[in-house]
This record gives C-alpha cells, sequence and structure tokens, in this order.
C-alpha cells in the first residue's frame, strides 16, 4: 500500500495523467481503501505540486500538467466514492466564471483547474457570465461557495450585483464569495462586501479552503 | 540619405513561410466569429461557415490586402499631420488603459481620479516624445460603466494630439465618435483627417468577441483607423515557440484584417498586437521580457512584408515603481520597436503589466523616445568630403569646439535631453542634493504642469462633448461629472 501512495503521488507530481488513471483504476480492483489512497496518494501529490510551484521550482505547465492528473484519476475515483457512499468529508462546491460583459478567462480557468485539483467540485461557467446565472447555478448545485473573476474596470460592479443577488434571494450566508483578476484587490472585495480576494491560483485555494473549510 | 538602423528577423523564406501557414490555418481550422453582421460579411464574401466558425479562403484574404491602405495619417485638433504610420517610420504614444496611477507620495500604485487623468493628459501633450496621447488612465471617480467614453472626453479637452483609444462596451463607440466628430469638425472632415486609432482586440486563439468584432466593423464604416492588437501569450493561448506565436498573430490579424476590408474596403487598419512570453513561474504577460520583444518586432517584419502599417506595445515594463529594471525594460523595448520599424509604439509611462501608469515615467521614458527617435534617423554624411578640411582645421586649432562646423552641426547632430538625464559633474550632482532620476522627474513633471499651456478647445466644441458626457453619465447614474 504505502509503495502504491508513493506511485499516486508521484503521478501527479509528474503530471502523467495516464499513469494516474492507471493507478486509480488499479487501486478500484485491487479494492483498496478509497479514502487512503486519495489522502494520502493524489492529494499528497496536488498539494506537493501547489508547494513546489509556490517555491519557485515548477513552473507553470508542470502545475497545469499535474492538476490534470489529479482530475484524470479522481473522474475514476469519486463515482466510486459516492457509491460506496464513503463519508470523505463533504468536497466542497465551487461555481466559477467571468463576470458579464467581460472576456478574460486565462486566469479565471488557471483559478478551476487549482480548484478542482484540490478537490473542489467545479461548476465552471466560462466567461461573460451575468450576474443571475452565478446565483442560479449556485442555488441549483446547493454550491458553498461563488468565485468571480473581473479583468475591466468597465465590468468589476457585476461582482457587487452577485452579491447584492445572493441578498435578495437570501442566499448570502449560504454562500461564500471570492473575488479576482488584475483590477481587484483586498479593499475593493471589502468595499463590495466578498468574502475574499486572492491574487493567484494558488492563493486561491488557500482562500477557498479557509472560506469553505473544507477542499 | 542616411540609412535607417534596421534588424531583421527572418529570412524571405521562412517569412513567406510563416504568411503561408497563416492563410492555411485561416481556411483549414477557420475564426470563431461571435459577431453576426461580420459571419454575414464572410459568408457573402465566399467563406464556408460552421455555426460561429468562419473558414476563409486565402482569395478572400488577399483581396483584403490590396484594398488595406499601406499609409495611414493622423491628425492632431488644428487638422495638421500627426502620425505618419508606414514604411519604417516610428511614432510613439503612451500605453493605454491602466487601471491604476503610480503615486509618487506614497511611493505605490492607487486608483487615478479625474484630476489625474487631466494631468496625464496635459503632460502627454507637452512632451514632444510622443506624436499621439492615449486614454491611458482609467478614472475610479465616474460610474465604472462610462470609463471608456470619459478617458476619452478627457482627452480631448486636454490636449491637442491625436488619441489612441477603443471601447469597453459596444454601446460606446457611438458617443466616442460623436466626441471625436466635434473636435475634428464634422463627421466627414473626422473619416478625412482622423484624430483618433480604436484598438480592437482578437482574443487568442482565433477568436473574435462581439464587443471586439463590432468595434473592428464600427471603424471600418467610420472610416476611423483600427489597430488589431492582437495578443498571443506562448505557451498560454498560443504555440509556446515564439516563431508558432508569430504566425498565430499573422493569422489573427489577416482574419481581422478581412473582417474590416469587408465592412468597408479601403479603410485605414493597422497591424498590431501585445503578445507576451507567459511567464511560466508568475503565470503573468511580461512585455519586459526580450522574447516578448522578439515577437514583436519579428511580426512587425511580417506586417510590413504584408505592406500595412503596423503596432506594438513596446518601451513599457513590468516593474511596480519607476526604478532600474522599469528603466531597463522601457528602453529595451523602445530600442527594438524602433530598430524593426514598429510604425505606432504604444507603451511608455506603463508598469506592472499595462496595469499602472506614472507621470514620473512618462517623462523619463519621454528621453527614451527622443534618443529612439534620434537612433532612427540614422547617420548622415552631411559633407562631401566627410571630414578632412576639419579635422585639418582642428589640427591647426588644436580644438574643435571653436570651429563654425561645430557650431553648424551640433544640434542636428546630437539630441539634447531635458533635465532629468543627468551628465553633469559628481560636484554638481552633489550640489543639487543628490537626486535620483526619479526625483528629477517628479521636479520636472511639477514644472511642466505649472508652465505647459494646452490650447483651449473651441468653446462651442467644449459645450457640445461636455454635454454628450453628461448625456452618457446620467444614463449611468451621475448627474455631475467631477470638476474638468
Ligand atoms: C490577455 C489579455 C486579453 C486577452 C484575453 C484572452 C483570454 N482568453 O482571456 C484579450 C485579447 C481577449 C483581451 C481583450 C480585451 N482587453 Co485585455 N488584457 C489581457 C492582459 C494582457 C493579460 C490578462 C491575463 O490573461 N493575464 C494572465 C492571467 C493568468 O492572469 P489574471 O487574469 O490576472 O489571473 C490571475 C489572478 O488575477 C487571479 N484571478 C483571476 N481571476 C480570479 C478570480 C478569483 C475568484 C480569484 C480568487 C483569483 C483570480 O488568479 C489568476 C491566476 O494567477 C491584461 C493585462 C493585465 N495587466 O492583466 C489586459 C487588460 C486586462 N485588457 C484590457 C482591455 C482594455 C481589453 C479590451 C477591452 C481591449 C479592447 N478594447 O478590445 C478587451 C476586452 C473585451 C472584453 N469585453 O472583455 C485592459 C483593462 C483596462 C481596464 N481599465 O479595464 C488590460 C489591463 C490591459 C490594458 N491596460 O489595456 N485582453
Amino acid at each position: 500500500m504505502r509503495e502504491h501512495l508513493k506511485s499516486c503521488a508521484q503521478a501527479v507530481l509528474d503530471g502523467e495523467s495516464e499513469i494516474a488513471e492507471e493507478l486509480a483504476r488499479l487501486t478500484l480492483e485491487k479494492k483498496m481503501d478509497l479514502l487512503e489512497v486519495i489522502e494520502n496518494g493524489f492529494v499528497a501529490g496536488i498539494r506537493e505540486v501547489g508547494k513546489l510551484w509556490e517555491e519557485g521550482i515548477l513552473f507553470l505547465p508542470e502545475l497545469v500538467m499535474g492538476a490534470e492528473a489529479m482530475k484524470a484519476a479522481m473522474e475514476l475515483l469519486q463515482p466510486a466514492l459516492e457509491t460506496e457512499g464513503s463519508d470523505r468529508e463533504k468536497v466542497g462546491h465551487v461555481v466559477i466564471g467571468t463576470i458579464e460583459g467581460d472576456i478574460h478567462d486565462i486566469g479565471k480557468t488557471l483559478v478551476a483547474t487549482m480548484l478542482s485539483a484540490n478537490g473542489f467540485k467545479i461548476t465552471d461557467l466560462g466567461a461573460d457570465v451575468p450576474a443571475v446565472r452565478f446565483v442560479d447555478e449556485a442555488e441549483k448545485n446547493d454550491a458553498d461557495c461563488i468565485a468571480i473573476s473581473a479583468l475591466l474596470t468597465t465590468t468589476m460592479p457585476g461582482q457587487k450585483k452577485v452579491i447584492e443577488e445572493l441578498d435578495k434571494r437570501s442566499m448570502r450566508s449560504r454562500v461564500k464569495v471570492m473575488v479576482g483578476g488584475a483590477p481587484c484587490d483586498e479593499k475593493w472585495a471589502a468595499e463590495i462586501g466578498a468574502d475574499g480576494y486572492a491574487g493567484d491560483a494558488v492563493a486561491a485555494v488557500s482562500l477557498a479552503r479557509s472560506l469553505t473549510g473544507r477542499g | 540619405m542616411s540609412v535607417i538602423p534596421r534588424v531583421t528577423w527572418f529570412s524571405d523564406d521562412d517569412r513567406n513561410k510563416i504568411i503561408d501557414e497563416a492563410k492555411q490555418i485561416l481556411e483549414e481550422l477557420g475564426v470563431f466569429v461571435e459577431n453576426e453582421e461580420a459571419r454575414e460579411l464572410l459568408d457573402g464574401a465566399g467563406a464556408k461557415i460552421d455555426g460561429n466558425r468562419a473558414y476563409i479562403p486565402t482569395a478572400i484574404v488577399e483581396k483584403a490586402l490590396e484594398t488595406a491602405p499601406g499609409r495611414v495619417l493622423l491628425y492632431d485638433r488644428h487638422g495638421e499631420i500627426a502620425m505618419d504610420l508606414g514604411g519604417d517610420r516610428i511614432h510613439f504614444n503612451p500605453g493605454s488603459a491602466a487601471l491604476r496611477i503610480f503615486d509618487r507620495d506614497s511611493g505605490d500604485a492607487r486608483t487615478p481620479v479625474t484630476a489625474d487623468v487631466i494631468r496625464y493628459a496635459r503632460l502627454t501633450d507637452a512632451l514632444p516624445g510622443y506624436a499621439a496621447q492615449s486614454t491611458g488612465v482609467i478614472p475610479g471617480d465616474v460610474p465604472e460603466n462610462i470609463a471608456d467614453s470619459y478617458r476619452v472626453f478627457l482627452g480631448l479637452l486636454h490636449s491637442t494630439k491625436p488619441v489612441v483609444t477603443g471601447t469597453f462596451r459596444v454601446e460606446a463607440f457611438a458617443v466616442m465618435h460623436s466626441m471625436l466628430s466635434a473636435v475634428a469638425g464634422g463627421e466627414k472632415a473626422l473619416r478625412e483627417r482622423p484624430n483618433a486609432i480604436f484598438d480592437c482586440c482578437p482574443s487568442p486563439p482565433l477568436s473574435w468577441s462581439d464587443l471586439t468584432c463590432q468595434a473592428l466593423i464600427d471603424c471600418a464604416r467610420a472610416g476611423l483607423p483600427a489597430e488589431l492588437v492582437s495578443m498571443p501569450l506562448t505557451g498560454a493561448t498560443s504555440p509556446v515557440t515564439l516563431a508558432g506565436a508569430v504566425t498565430q498573430h499573422c493569422a489573427e490579424n489577416l482574419s481581422g484584417i478581412t473582417i474590416h476590408q469587408l465592412a468597408h474596403a479601403g479603410s485605414p487598419i493597422i497591424y498590431g498586437g501585445s503578445p507576451a512570453c507567459f511567464d511560466m513561474k508568475k503565470g503573468t504577460t511580461p512585455m519586459g521580457a526580450i522574447e516578448t520583444m522578439m515577437i514583436d518586432g519579428a511580426y512587425a517584419e511580417v506586417g510590413k512584408a504584408l505592406g500595412v502599417p503596423t503596432h506594438a506595445y513596446m518601451a513599457l515594463s513590468d516593474s511596480k515603481p519607476v526604478d532600474y529594471q522599469a528603466g531597463m525594460e522601457t528602453a529595451m523595448g523602445a530600442i527594438v520597436a524602433a530598430m524593426s520599424g514598429v510604425n505606432n509604439i504604444s507603451g511608455p509611462g506603463m508598469l506592472d503589466f499595462e496595469s499602472c501608469q506614472s507621470l514620473e515615467k512618462l517623462v523619463l521614458d519621454n528621453e527614451i523616445c527622443c534618443m529612439a527617435l534620434r537612433l532612427t534617423a540614422g547617420i548622415e554624411l552631411r559633407d562631401d568630403p566627410v571630414a578632412l578640411p576639419v579635422i585639418a582645421a582642428g589640427i591647426e586649432k588644436k580644438e574643435f569646439l571653436s570651429l563654425p562646423h561645430t557650431k553648424k552641426w551640433f544640434r542636428q547632430e546630437a539630441y539634447m535631453p531635458g533635465d532629468v538625464i543627468e551628465r553633469g559633474s559628481l560636484e554638481q550632482w552633489r550640489a543639487n542634493g543628490k537626486k535620483t532620476a526619479f526625483d528629477r522627474a517628479g521636479d520636472q513633471v511639477d514644472r511642466l504642469l505649472e508652465t505647459h499651456e494646452v490650447e483651449l478647445l473651441d468653446a462651442e466644441v467644449k459645450k457640445h462633448i461636455t454635454g454628450l458626457m453628461i448625456e452618457e453619465s446620467k444614463k449611468a447614474g451621475m448627474d455631475k461629472l467631477p470638476s474638468t
């Protein structure tokens, strides 16, 4: 088992999606402890990837490939986990998108990839998303958190609209809101009553963890 | 005539290969076009449309290249030519649309207000290195959704130079166009003597959003120069190889030129961009990376071969304060741009990946631009024989300072920098308070803002465009504009 866990972590660290998938399949075949493999294998790998990236040792393509390998493994393990009814502490669900009128989506997609790799369930609405849709999707998916990206001065106010919409539907207490993108900062987040701001994708993961207590 | 010092990026064969492959990309992979009108134009011309994707045959692209003008002129408020874009002629303008301004007193970036935008426009007006102004900073004291038109309004009031700008929303074009027309003396005059350039960005890879495509079509119809700002980010939104990025850039620009010329053949269009060598450590888009400058210079060469004027976001920096890095990156970019013959160079004053403007840096960068302009003027032989008689006279006098020949030529041979460049002695530097370039730039900003007088805009025109702006701001829920 220890060897297996190490291989799982290594596959994520190396960004090898095919190997990660193979190891996930083996996990299922041999009926190994799913929670154990996820937590101490794959998740350990992705945490290491994030750490090495923050330390400047790994570069973005390696970070993203690691996240992709993680996703590939989880796609096989997640359904099994659910049928097994295993209570891996409920994962956080984040609805993410770039706000209406804004088509900048590179940063948003990076954030989504990293969140997903770190165990969050992601509903990615893409770019140019109306405020109401964020809230609709959060309601539909019973999401814990809405993450809104805005790269333009003209579209920033849309982030506030999402919060107003949450208020209107009395959902604000249930759903955390985090914001990001070049024109945003801590001050803006505070001004519009968001729960947090993060400046990059790895910081966004820590923020989401602390906001939702999950992931 | 002197030779303009130039760099070459590709062999003819390699350059042709890139252009051919770009055309092949448009035929085989096509472009994603959200804008219905643009799809109809392409369809009408014989492109194959499949959903939102348009596959463009090379013949249509080549026809567009034939009708696109090789030279684009921009005019100042008096109707005089301020920019002559084409050939190897270079012009600088400050970088556009910064989110923040660098605050000298706090040593940090902050949100700009109307007063900052006015200072920025007046300073640009005063500095000779800039052929045009740009709507460079976004004020935070008006509703965010009128930011695009409001900054043009302020620019027109406070500088006579033509404006490099762009829309953030489809609806903004109409009011911006009305204001520019009013200043030019009517719609027809604006068409004949345009006073603004509109940046239109395709989304990499190979896609046109509804907004930017509409701006492209609106510009074509109004006869206002459109500037394609294509931005492959290596390894993030384009191939990671520099040649791959240049090829994608070429395909994106060709698709833009095609849509634009189909909307109105013969309208002015500029082959431009703001690519970046994506930083794989930080996930950022460094404008100061040498590879970014290489892509810029290389695509300018491709644009020239295609026979259209060129543009690039160069002569700017990713540094946060105005420091060594800021000067280094800006100067490298300016020189690479100049020697690549980029016609319209946008960027001076900017910091932090196009996010921040600094008035002090604008003053310092003006020196870089003036030096780059001097460099591209090249070395002229002036006399024939070149030097022999003058050296003979010098030998006789044992110096050259008192020679009439020296007096005749020294002003034309050397660019005389302003006070921000320290060329005095150590003693003088000490006596002046041991100032850094940044300190001196601050002094210069204050001095210029105090002494420089911008010619007032005609009272009637001013009233008219103020009326237009107030209408806009009312729509956005603000009844009274900040004092301008
Ligand atoms: C690439 C780019 C584009 C590309 C976008 C391609 C794409 N698919 O996304 C294209 C060419 C399409 C584009 C178009 C335009 N752009 Co643009 N663009 C940029 C540029 C150069 C880089 C943005 C980027 O992708 N960075 C890399 C990513 C990885 O970083 P990031 O987005 O900041 O994301 C990171 C963090 O911010 C954070 N983050 C991001 N989102 C979120 C969300 C949450 C919840 C959290 C926690 C964190 C987080 O994590 C990310 C990863 O580390 C910026 C310059 C800049 N300073 O940002 C201008 C910039 C944002 N664009 C600008 C402009 C003006 C435009 C246009 C309006 C131009 C025009 N007139 O056509 C159009 C916009 C059209 C529209 N309606 O949206 C301006 C904005 C100015 C302003 N005051 O608003 C900028 C600042 C450049 C400038 N000074 O002119 N652009």
